[in-house]
């Protein structure tokens, strides 16, 4: 039987088993709730958690390490002399067997009778495998199951029990998620040591020209690759600046109208409405960028006798900087909102004015929420790609003249993984060290954030 | 704390509270508030004396707070709140169109239920009002005027030496304190108190009631309780409001040994409420 299917028989003994905890401990009280220590369901789950655990435990274990344990032992029934072949010439049989034993077509031109035999081999064990799985599961959760329901009795805690294992659930859920960012930052880190190998950090962090073309074949010329992160990051800071400089006063006037000045009625519906405005697929305000706003930029600047590009810092900044309006106003104005009227109270008490006490009293009060939001729109900026590579262009320039193409390090990120690449050249490891980066840059902005949001907390009861 | 209060009092001449006919403050004439379809108060008609303290005593929902919040119109802040009737202060009527309202609320301050300081410093909490009303033009005028504020309060002794940290770190009993400070530190004429004490423990409402008796020299002041104990000790004038309507209203002394109203006399025996 398949994994789908065995799940699936795992599922249908635990819903066998809640029912049968509950009966069994209604059987046991005489009927009467009253005389149980939990409430029948906990029974109920008690049992079910005792068939599930184990059984979900074993099939996460067989899933893992399976195919290891049949390639090996298909290795050890194949022939001597296929045995020593190198580790790629091996693992490309090894595949053939297996696509063999599936009845799909191989690399090979003929089917030798040993790759026949070994493919019958493989089809075998893999089939043993499944009977022996199938066997031990239905053991194991109906031996969960009887023994789980020996124990239940009224005097049984059931409740505190399952509480107990709920608990650990929820461990085990909020491990895997931290487990799964320090994966990711340590895969991040180690393919930047290798970048590093290649390139010094110093030349990487500290060099001012980008241009990662390097040789691919021996023969070729001229492409030497410069791998100097400043004009990327300057290019980051760059758009990200001006996107700021339109989302910060944007959202934070679209929020305080929302929370302080708005009749509840328009504050329900523009609220969802600028909400949207985060819904909509970056790559849709990317071609916005591109193909309206930048000719309308370089149109204009030809009016007042500018040299604005076609691509241009300035159009993907101000793009940028409307799509992440939302992230700013919609948090900014829960914020505000959430600052007690008391204290709105207490300001229009004394005779200040709505605006008084929107700059002296809530704006204070929600300083840590507002500054919160704030930097989650830096990270956003600093993480957008699309609207960048459509509208600012790929040239690594070193400028702070937003008329003038600049490219960011997202955007290299991508150029330099799109199409066909060595896997261990210089040029792919660099998104790595890129990433690494744009990591290291959004995780301080997150460590600022936190400390003013806890160094300004306010508390009201 | 309480010599400073008796040493500014004292210093300040404070006008006698015994004179015969005390003027009148406030008059509320034929008040209705409506919050939407629902009426919340009956043609209130109730005059409020200068420099007395008047009490409005009540069950829940008998539209005593409402009456309170509708004399510096605090109810504009509610959308759905409509006040109809006239409320005159100084005989100049306060919902007449040419009011301006933050003008009002300046002239009759208010502290509310539970004490709400600002997420400042207990400095910048009572210089708050002073400086939004330009009421000051330097720094030591300033400085005067809150630690004047403060011992009108009786808080003074108890933070002149933390003045710079935040007003939220107080106890409750000094929170109210600092919003009664606060509320003083714009000179108004009229202080309303929306059960001040109902959040604090018997001692602190033992110091706060002491304050408002040594308040009312200079300030004519509306409380809310519903403490008949309280009502009776702080209070000269006592009115009685139930189902929205204005019941009684007389002389506390007179209000707790002989009122006229059956229902009065149910409610201050505790038959009711």
């Amino acid at each position: 039987m398949s994994f789908p299917v065995l799940f699936g028989v795992l599922a249908l003994l635990t819903i066998f088993g809640y029912f049968l905890g509950r009966s069994r401990a209604l059987a046991t009280a005489g009927g009467h709730v009253r005389n149980l220590h939990s409430l029948p369901n906990y029974y109920g789950y008690y049992i079910g958690l005792w068939c599930a655990v184990p059984g979900f435990l074993l099939l996460l274990a067989w899933m893992g390490f399976e195919t290891s344990i049949l390639d090996g032992m298909l290795v050890a029934s194949l022939p001597a002399d296929k045995q020593n072949l190198p580790a790629a010439e091996l693992s490309l049989l090894i595949n053939d067997v297996k696509n063999l034993s599936h009845g799909d077509v191989t690399s090979r031109e003929v089917v030798d009778v040993a790759l026949q035999d070994a493919a019958d081999f493989y089809a075998h064990i893999k089939s043993m495998s499944k009977m022996l799985l199938t066997g031990i599961l239905v053991v194991l959760a109906c031996g969960g199951i009887l023994l789980a329901r020996q124990r239940i009795a009224p005097e049984l805690r059931a409740r505190n029990s399952v509480e107990k294992a709920a608990m650990v659930i929820m461990i085990i859920c909020s491990t895997i998620a931290v487990l799964t960012t320090l994966g990711i930052i340590l895969s991040l880190l180690f393919e930047s040591l290798r970048f590093f190998e290649k390139v010094h950090p110093l030349d990487f962090v500290f060099g001012l020209e980008w241009s990662p073309q390097t040789a691919i074949r021996k023969d070729q010329v001229g492409a030497t690759g410069l791998f100097g992160a400043i004009p990327l990051l300057a290019g980051t800071m760059l758009i990200s600046l001006i996107a700021m400089c339109v989302a910060a006063p944007v959202g934070l006037m679209a929020a305080i109208y929302m929370s302080e000045y708005a009749p509840s009625k328009v504050r329900g519906t523009v609220k969802p409405m600028l909400e949207i405005l985060a819904g909509i697929p970056t790559v849709v305000y990317g071609f916005f960028a591109a193909l309206t706003v930048a000719p309308f930029f370089r149109d204009w600047g030809l009016d007042f006798g500018l040299t604005i590009s076609s691509e241009s810092a300035l159009a993907a900044g101000m793009v940028m900087g409307i799509m992440i309006i939302p992230f700013v106003s919609s948090l900014s104005d829960d914020v505000m909102s959430a600052v007690p009227q008391s204290l709105r109270e207490g300001s229009y008490g004394l005779g200040a004015t709505k605006s008084e006490t929107i700059r002296q009293v809530i704006l204070p009060a929600a300083l840590p929420g507002i500054v919160g939001s704030l930097l989650l729109a830096v990270s956003r900026a600093i993480g957008e790609t699309m609207i960048v590579v459509m509208a600012a262009g790929l040239a690594a320039n070193l400028t702070a003249n937003p008329f003038e193409a600049v490219t960011t390090v997202t955007v290299q990120i991508v150029t330099l993984l799109v199409g066909d690449q060595e896997f261990d050249s210089a040029k792919t490891l660099a998104a790595f060290a890129l990433g690494l980066i744009l990591f290291c840059v959004t995780l301080v902005l997150n460590i600022i954030a936190l400390t003013i949001v806890n160094k300004y907390r306010e508390q009201y009861d | 704390m309480n010599q400073s209060i008796s040493q500014d009092t004292t210093g300040a001449t404070p006008v006698t509270q015994s004179d015969a006919a005390p003027g009148i403050k406030i008059k509320a004439d034929k008040v209705k508030v409506f919050y939407g379809e629902k009426q919340a108060l009956f043609d209130v008609d109730l005059d409020i004396n200068e420099n007395e303290v008047t009490s409005l005593i009540g069950p829940s929902g008998c539209g005593k707070s409402t009456f309170l919040r509708s004399l510096n119109r605090m109810n504009d802040t509610i959308d759905i709140c409509r006040v109809e009737g006239s409320i005159a202060l100084d005989g100049e009527d306060i919902y007449d169109k040419n009011v301006d309202v933050v003008h009002l609320r300046a002239r009759v301050g208010m502290v509310f239920q539970k004490p709400n300081p600002f997420p400042k410093s207990i400095f910048d909490n009572v210089a708050y009002g002073p400086r939004i009303h330009g009421l000051v033009d330097n720094k030591s005028d300033l400085d005067q005027i809150v630690q004047t504020s403060l011992e009108k309060a009786g808080l003074w002794n108890e933070v002149k030496d933390r003045l710079d940290q935040p007003g939220t770190g107080l106890s409750g009993g000094q929170q109210q304190r600092l919003c009664i400070a606060r509320a003083v530190a714009v000179s108004p004429e009229v202080i309303l108190m929306d059960e001040p004490c109902s959040a604090l423990d018997p001692i602190a409402t033992a110091k706060i009631e002491e304050l408002i008796d040594e308040l009312r020299s200079n300030f004519t002041i509306v409380i809310v309780t519903h403490s008949m104990q309280q009502a009776a000790r702080v209070s000269q004038k006592t009115a009685f409001f139930h189902l929205g309507y204005l019941v009684e209203v007389d002389e506390t002394e007179k209000m707790f040994t002989n009122p006229t109203d059956e229902r009065t006399q149910g409610y201050i025996t505790g038959r009711f409420g």
